[in-house]
């Protein structure tokens, strides 16, 4: 079965979701983002979806739920690259994608999650910008 | 009112949700419709396609490309033998779902439509039209 891969960028995990997630790709994603926050300690989670060019209720669902698993495991998620004609659309749909932030495009959501998450002193996010 | 052609597909699993997307994408983008417009119908088909395999567990959608006097329209019918809906009020309201998911399938579908007809018999199954015309917001 193809798993959606998840990149890991020091303290954050990217992922980018460019095929049709059907029930059991957002199962394994959602298991997979888990496993790695807890496995690697990240602090954030960016999610790219600047290739889908349809977010539809399931789709919708399935980030507020990966923004609500991550949070109960002390990271944030950051939806990024949302193409025009889907913003429009899911507001018109009526899906508010509570508990989701959103950027505009991987480096502005790295700047949001760096900005949001709290390091201990001594500690750094393991990603240094370029 | 013309109906110039249509085609009809299956809707069994989610691999044929996906192959529903794809075929009204194709059609509304031969239609010419606005990107946004595209992704408004591809984006309702999604939903109703999806609550067929969900409720139903197999349907069909059929896709008519119309024709109104000057207007081109894409009219997609979904419709399934599943166990029907029992209260159609309850059901299209935002938030109402028997199932899993956020209960904007139908709603949802309504709004990103220029026209919407449902009828549905409980015990016998569900029927619900959508209608989009290009150039209509």
């Amino acid at each position: 079965m193809d798993r959606i891969p998840i990149l890991k960028m020091g303290k954050f995990l990217l992922v980018t979701i460019q095929v049709d997630l059907n029930d059991s790709l957002a199962v394994a994603l959602q298991d997979d983002l888990t496993k790695n926050i807890v496995q690697f300690g990240a602090r954030g989670v960016l999610i790219d979806i600047s290739s889908l060019d349809l977010v539809d209720s399931f789709i919708g669902r399935t980030l507020s739920d990966i923004a609500a698993m991550s949070r109960i495991l002390d990271a944030e998620t950051v939806v990024v690259g949302m193409q025009p004609a889907v913003a429009i659309t899911l507001v018109e749909l009526g899906l508010s994608l509570g508990g989701v932030r959103t950027a505009l495009n991987v480096e502005k959501g790295m700047a949001l999650l760096r900005a949001s998450i709290e390091t201990e002193p001594g500690e750094d996010d393991g990603y240094s910008a370029a | 009112m013309d109906i110039l052609r249509h085609e009809s597909i299956p809707v069994h699993t989610s691999d044929d949700v996906s192959r529903a997307r794809q075929a009204v994408r194709a059609w509304a983008t031969k239609i010419g419709f606005s990107l946004v417009d595209q992704t408004k119908i591809v984006t309702a088909a999604s939903e109703l396609a999806r609550n067929i395999i969900i409720y139903a567990r197999e349907g069909q959608m059929h896709l008519e490309e119309i024709q109104n006097g000057n207007t081109r329209g894409l009219r997609l019918t979904f419709e399934d033998h599943g166990p029907g809906i029992p209260d159609l009020e309850l059901a299209l309201k935002d938030g109402y779902t028997t199932g899993n998911g956020l209960g904007l399938g139908l709603s949802g579908a309504r709004r990103l439509s220029n026209e919407f007809r449902i009828s549905s018999q409980v015990g016998v199954g569900t029927q619900i039209t959508i209608t989009r015309w290009k150039g209509q917001p």
